[in-house]
């Protein structure tokens, strides 16, 4: 059997799931227990598990880092909420130099189990400081592993990954994806990081993308097809690890490829994966590697100006038609 | 030796007869029954302290050597003249208690019975030391010895050890975690979100501010609204003001004490001011001309090896005893500094390991 859900929805039952499996689980956040979280993805926590392992916490950043992290290296497997992405940098010692760094310092000696969730993105008209995409900077750090779903069935399945590896990982909910639905089968469902997977077929170019992107890139692909181009869409689903392998074993196939990334341009995740395309496959490729991305701009509020900037499926089929051509 | 003065409280004089009820743990004894008859604390205790002072000062001495003679690079923040704090702290801890300190943390890593030949060659980054030459000075940790990391941006670790804290609560263990930070760290933002929280969760936890009344090169009175860093702001975290003289490893391992059964009792963090000097610069680079010569040698006055050692021959402590502590952290230096010196240098295969979980590095398949 299988239900209809939202991102919103797999976001608790992901949770839910991963308390009742290992009771050494415990959440932390600003609003996420007696409000059930600002996007309400985490409503019916706190009455299922109590105060004591769904925490309210004060707008304290570090705080909740540190928090997090610290428990972390003594036997507990928290979950902490930074609310927006953006408010990473309020925090970003502990994200970028405590966190990663500490069990390459100590030799292996500390193991930080934990999961860092948070709202990224833009497409909710909230303005440059509550809409950045971010996981680019995430992705640049050694030692932090880095996830982002674009559907409610990964959303579980990658979140309870993220909270069983051993590792730090940042899990990143696309926005703007909460309120969208998705078939998710019943049960348990615990995926892998780091495994890419090809949600569309095609032969003529491969679009690269992640989380809101993936929608978009599949939207462009129909249209494409219309136009007498097959599109094969990969949804990345984690920047750390990477799959590289499914990567180039498509483009080597389609011998084309676009990437479609939600951040600013430059040093956008697109822009590593068209290098190792070009390192290891560049005899393959018949078109130029292109990147659509965000312009390199903050994002502006006004949403006849936001909806103009984010790669949108316009955007994505006019690089296809101009690679393949 | 921490292990053996800290079964001292079994050694003390009054207290089965002064509690009808059993004690409950470590904590209830250690809070109560140090105190001889005579009303200073037990000679194994205080001889303890010395033991934790003069093996400090002997490795920073060395260190500092060691240094002067290029075999350890980089940069390196010794705690010369500031060992009574760590001391005092690491006599009052239980071993499974969790310490969490800075990069000036070679004191609080040994003070925890670090092995001296693992830290030693980890500030000449050697494969033997206890990071495998992958943390270095700033980095020293030994978690099966409960410290858990010294860490290098200031206030970093306040909200970690705040973690350990929370961690300890939810298991039930009665463990506390106990975490040093100098004076400059009470000016940002990480001191003031970490002792909130502390308080609003009653974690068992123990803040020490070392206030050697600078910063770096900047003291702390000239950038700072009030007087006393820590113990002023206390009072904003529903904590209350605690002043400590830490240069006397005694008053700190009272209040140490204290503080840690209160922790373990589910009664909630505490913040302690130590008031403190270092006898040398901020780092090794740091001569530290800026302090004025009066304000230097007032402070060495009260070097807390000479005064302690002048103050436990003063009460009864033969010099015999004092020497013998004496020569064992000398031979134990020696012993440790030869052990680095001959110790391999990291294989470079080395620099790939331990990123991840498994062990390896890998980003990609």
């Amino acid at each position: 059997m299988a239900e209809l859900i939202t991102y919103r929805d797999a976001v608790a039952r992901g949770l839910a799931q991963e308390m009742r499996h290992d009771e050494t689980v415990h959440f932390i956040g600003e609003d996420v227990a007696a409000a059930g979280g600002v996007f309400k993805a985490t409503k019916g926590l706190l009455e299922e598990f109590g105060p004591e392992r769904v925490r309210d916490t004060p707008i304290s950043e570090e705080a909740i880092l540190g928090a997090a992290m610290g428990a972390a290296m003594t036997g507990i497997r928290p979950v902490a909420e930074i609310m927006f992405s953006d408010f990473l940098a309020t925090c970003w010692d502990l994200v970028a130099v405590e966190i990663p760094k500490t069990r390459y310092m100590t030799d292996g000696q500390i193991s930080l189990p934990l999961v860092i969730r948070t709202a990224n993105g833009g497409g909710l008209r909230f303005g440059a400081q509550h809409s950045q995409a971010v996981e680019n900077w995430a992705m640049s750090i050694p030692g932090l592993k880095v996830v982002a779903p674009s559907n409610p069935k990964d959303v579980i399945g990658l979140l309870a990954a993220a909270i069983r590896d051993p590792d730090p990982v940042l899990f990143f909910e696309q926005k703007s994806l909460y309120p969208t639905k998705g078939e998710v089968p019943d049960g348990e469902i615990v995926d892998e990081l780091g495994v890419a997977t090809t949600v569309r077929q095609g032969s003529d170019v491969t679009i690269v993308a992640l989380a809101s992107m993936v929608r978009r890139a599949v939207e462009a692909a129909d249209e494409l097809d219309s136009l007498g181009i097959s599109a094969e869409v990969i949804d990345l689903r984690s920047l750390v690890p990477l799959d590289t392998n499914t990567i180039i074993e498509s483009v080597k196939r389609t011998t084309r490829m676009i990437t479609v990334e939600e951040n600013p341009r430059l040093c956008g995740w697109g822009a590593e994966i068209v290098s190792i395309v070009a390192e290891e496959c560049i005899w393959h490729i018949d078109g130029p590697l292109t990147r659509v991305t965000t312009p390199h701009i903050p994002l502006p509020s006004a949403d006849a100006l936001e909806d103009e900037f984010l790669p949108s499926v316009e955007r994505i089929v006019a690089a296809a038609q101009k690679v393949v051509q | 030796m921490s292990a053996t003065t800290k079964s001292a409280p079994e050694q003390g004089t009054d207290h089965d007869a002064d509690d009808a009820t059993p004690a409950t743990g470590d904590d209830a004894e250690a809070a109560t029954a140090d105190a001889s008859a005579d009303g200073h604390l037990d000679d194994v205790v205080r001889l303890g302290l010395y033991e934790q002072v003069v093996r400090i000062r002997t490795f920073e001495e060395r260190a500092y050597r060691l240094f002067m003679e290029g075999l350890v690079k980089g940069t390196s923040h010794l705690s010369l003249g500031m060992e009574a704090i760590a001391a005092g702290f690491g006599e009052a801890m239980r071993a499974d208690d969790y310490t969490f300190c800075t990069y000036r943390g070679h004191a609080h890593t040994l003070a925890r019975g670090t092995d001296m030949g693992g830290v030693m060659a980890e500030l000449l980054g050697r494969a033997t030391g206890v990071c495998g030459g992958k943390g270095g000075s700033m980095h020293l940790t030994s978690v099966e010895h409960g410290a858990m990391g010294s860490y290098a941006i200031i206030g970093a670790h306040l909200p970690i050890a705040n973690g350990a804290a929370w961690s300890a609560q939810i298991r039930g263990t009665g463990q506390v975690a106990v975490c040093f930070f100098g004076d400059g760290t009470t000016n940002i933002g990480a001191f003031h979100e970490a002792l909130n929280l502390a308080k609003v969760w009653d974690l068992p936890v123990v803040f020490v501010c070392e206030n050697n009344l600078y910063m770096e090169y900047t003291a702390i009175g000239d950038v700072t609204a009030v007087e006393h860093p820590a113990a002023d702001r206390a009072s904003a975290y529903g904590l209350p003001s605690i002043i400590v003289d830490g240069n006397d490893p005694e008053a700190v391992y009272e209040v140490a004490t204290e503080a840690i059964a209160r922790a373990r009792a589910g009664e909630g963090p505490s913040l302690i001011e130590a008031k403190t000097y270092r006898h040398g610069g901020h780092s090794r680079a740091d001569p530290g001309t800026y302090r004025p010569a009066e304000e230097v040698e007032a402070w060495l006055e009260r070097d807390p090896m000479p005064t302690y050692r002048a103050r436990l021959q003063e009460t009864g402590i033969t010099e015999e005893r004092l020497e013998e502590i004496e020569a064992r952290a000398q031979s134990d230096v020696d012993a440790a500094t030869e052990f680095a010196k001959s110790s391999p240098v990291p294989e470079l295969q080395a620099a790939y390991t331990n990123v991840w979980a498994d062990g390896g590095s890998s980003w990609r398949n």
